[in-house]
């Protein structure tokens, strides 16, 4: 499938038989402010054209005129469905070029922090996902609403550490920012634990219909290597049969303390990537479990609390730092010169990547999977343009 | 009073009954949507539990600007939405309410109501092709693509009843099922089958999910309706939901029992409201399905009404003449 869809990708837009029809910026289910230009056979795709950069927000400049200590709750706003993830990559990055200590309950409360993140992230993505399936006036709303029940519960939790519901400036260069107030830890398993009861009414709810294993699986497939040569990451990759997690590949804030999975799947499809992610939810319980079972005593920075905005310098030098975010590979490559505001940045955002996988896969598909697919991949926006 | 004079009073009772029931099952989808979903839903607009909310949401779609695309076809366009909601009105015309209570129990009800049903596709046709719109246009090659291939396993669904009456004349019908044991959906194996048949049908018919691809509001934003506003989309609306009424009064009057109850024997008043509550019955049973399905393919629709439902109907009202042949019709 992939090296014909790369030769009808070459096809012009003419032919009698043919309608050319625009799917966005401004549509119900173009998760943002993505644009396809479809090219129909009738309800058959038989092209794709993607125009992104509606919502681009200049944040690889703005890093340069942010200092270490103002950009990290910026950076959150790169992907802000899942906003602990790029928090985190710029401040590894940072970390990583001034060879800064992170104490290990700062690594362990990152680690809650990212797995919480995953949970809500793959909440909403549940939700839109069905949503784009099973309509706004239907079953899909259904199931939106309870996985924003769910994702709700977990934002909660992120308002009471970080006294913020989306944009959250929890990292800071050398550590955490804020501790876990009392009591936040028992709150923090009631959530997981309801959190993981409802995982299994949404699988037994979706699985056991007949529709929706119908509209997902055998849809969308991408191969391995189709996988690999576009350079897609995180469950789209795992659910194409690659088990690369960067977690376990190269384990940062201590993730190698924590005995989790890395599920696998190899179909390919729509419905590999739903397994792939249904078992993620469950693996982030368990890792935010163990942390919160294991949960260290000691500082949780080693740097003093913020006093000005440039009061942290990085040494000069450069730095590739990658996270295992909801999405996939988020990464963060940072060239500091000594100052306290880096001299370049640059991000690599895991939806932008993982986009380039739709012009391989949407073709030879009906209107409605392109939604389904589009939804499957789970792009936001706001990190694809940043 | 002479004839003409009654017909017309009792006509447009009936009209104004319907559009108000049909006003407030908008409300009762939406308070059992939210239920289902575990929210509240309409609440503020009139004490208790928001019941002015209809009557606003009316109001709204009065006093919204009407907009008309430059390059519709404005003849077409316009005239759509009557073309639309004409048929959904016309079927409860042989509908019989209670015993004597309905404008025309016609000798061939359910034929008239079946034929005139499934002219609803010309209006919706006329709406998709008028928009000058490609949204629409998709939506209404799916609509006639679908509301053809349902129409077939609607029909036969129906005919069962009708095959085990013995009779086209919907009072007859109703006639038949004096009590509970007696109504269609509890006879043996075939009045079952036909039943679910029939709403699987009704679903598909009515452009619910998991068969609401003509609205498709994630793929073609609203379907055949996307550039209606104001009045007219009220006008679409209301027919739409008109139409699903009816045919859950059809089905409660085929397979449970019409109006038939305790008491409702002497008084008319007492069964008409029985009516309505089976046929609210069979509108939640399609809700309930609506709000926890995912919508399926165009190709997959076909696929089940041409390989699934329409042979199976088929055999089932083949099954239904065999019986009728060995253990002769239920006489109302």
């Amino acid at each position: 499938m992939d090296i014909e869809s790369r030769q009808v990708l070459e096809m012009g837009y003419g032919g009698a038989e043919r309608i050319t029809m625009n799917m966005g910026p401004q549509h119900p289910s173009s998760h943002g402010v993505f644009r396809m230009i479809l090219t129909l056979e009738g309800e058959t795709v038989i092209a794709i054209d993607a125009v992104i950069g509606y919502l681009h927000r200049c944040h690889e400049k703005l890093a340069e005129t942010l200092t270490y200590t103002q950009y990290p709750s910026i950076a959150s706003k790169t992907d802000y469905v899942a906003a602990m993830t790029s928090e985190l990559a710029y401040v590894r990055a940072a970390e990583t070029i001034g060879k800064i200590d992170v104490p290990r309950r700062a690594q362990y409360l990152r680690v809650i922090a990212a797995e919480l993140q995953r949970v809500a992230s793959h909440c909403l993505w549940l939700g839109t996902w069905c949503l784009d399936m099973g309509g706004a006036l239907g079953g899909g709303a259904t199931v939106f609403l309870y996985c924003i029940r769910e994702r709700e519960d977990v934002l909660d939790l992120f308002e009471s550490l970080t006294g913020a519901r989306l944009l959250y400036g929890l990292h800071q260069v050398g550590g955490v920012r804020y501790d876990i107030p009392e009591g936040w830890e028992k709150k923090c398993r009631a959530t997981v634990d309801k959190v993981d009861r409802r995982i299994d009414e949404f699988e037994e709810m979706l699985e056991s219909n007949a529709f929706f294993m119908a509209r997902t699986q055998g849809v969308g497939v991408a191969s391995r290597e189709l996988a690999q040569e576009v350079g897609i990451s995180g469950p789209l990759l795992r659910g194409s049969g690659v088990g690369y997690d960067i977690r376990r590949a190269e384990p940062y804030s201590s993730y190698g303390d924590f005995d989790f999975k890395v599920p696998v799947e190899t179909a390919g499809d729509c419905f590999a990537r739903y397994r792939v992610r249904m078992v993620e939810f469950r693996e982030s319980i368990k890792i935010v479990r163990q942390a919160l079972d294991g949960l260290p005593e000691g500082p949780i920075s080693s740097r003093p609390g913020v006093k000005s905005v440039g009061q942290v310098r990085v040494p000069k030098g450069e730095a590739y730092a990658r996270v295992e975010g909801a999405r996939g590979e988020v990464g963060c490559y940072l060239i500091a010169d000594g100052g306290a505001k880096p001299y370049r940045m640059k991000w690599r955002g895991a939806s932008f990547s993982n986009l380039a996988i739709l012009p391989h896969i949407i073709p030879g598909h009906k209107v409605a999977d392109v939604v389904a697919i589009m939804g499957s991949v789970d792009p936001v926006f706001g990190e694809v343009d940043r | 009073m002479p004839p003409a004079l009654s017909f017309l009073i009792v006509g447009a009772a009936v009209l104004g009954a319907i559009i108000g029931v049909v006003t407030y099952v908008t409300l009762l989808e939406r308070k059992f949507a939210a239920r289902m979903q575990s929210r509240i839903g309409p609440y503020y607009v009139g004490w208790p539990h928001g019941w002015l909310q209809p009557i606003a949401d009316g109001i709204k779609l009065m006093m919204k600007e009407d907009v008309v695309p430059r390059l519709a076809d404005r003849p077409v366009y316009n005239l759509a939405p009557i073309v639309f909601l004409i048929p959904c009105l016309l079927i409860f015309a042989t509908l019989p309410f209670a015993p004597g209570l309905g404008v025309a129990d016609l000798n061939i009800g359910i034929l008239f109501f079946l034929a005139v049903s499934a002219m609803e596709i010309v209006g919706l046709f006329m709406g998709g092709w008028g928009s000058n719109n490609k949204y629409a246009l998709l939506s209404v090659m799916r609509a006639v693509n679908q509301i053809i291939s349902y129409d077939l396993p609607f029909v036969f669904a129906a005919m069962v009843p009708v095959l085990l009456t013995g009779s086209l004349k919907l009072s007859a019908i109703a006639a038949a099922q004096p009590d509970v044991l007696h109504w269609f959906v509890f006879y043996p194996v075939i009045g079952q089958l036909a039943f679910v048949a029939y709403i699987v049908a009704m679903l598909a018919a009515e452009n619910r999910v998991p068969f609401d691809i003509l609205e498709a509001e994630s793929e073609l934003v609203a379907g055949f309706r996307v550039e209606y506003s104001g009045m007219k989309f009220a006008l679409i609306q209301l027919a739409e939901y008109a139409h699903v009424v009816a045919t859950s009064f059809l089905g409660a009057l085929l397979f449970l029992g019409a109006w038939g109850g305790p008491g409702a024997g002497s008084s008319p008043a007492l069964g008409a409201l029985y009516f309505l509550l089976k046929a609210m019955f069979v509108f939640l049973l399609v809700t309930w399905i609506r709000w926890s399905f995912v919508r399926i393919r165009v190709d997959q629709i076909l696929a089940i009404s041409w390989k699934l439902l329409l042979p199976a109907t088929l055999v089932l009202l083949m099954a239904t003449a065999v019986v009728v042949a060995w253990k002769g019709p239920v006489l109302g």
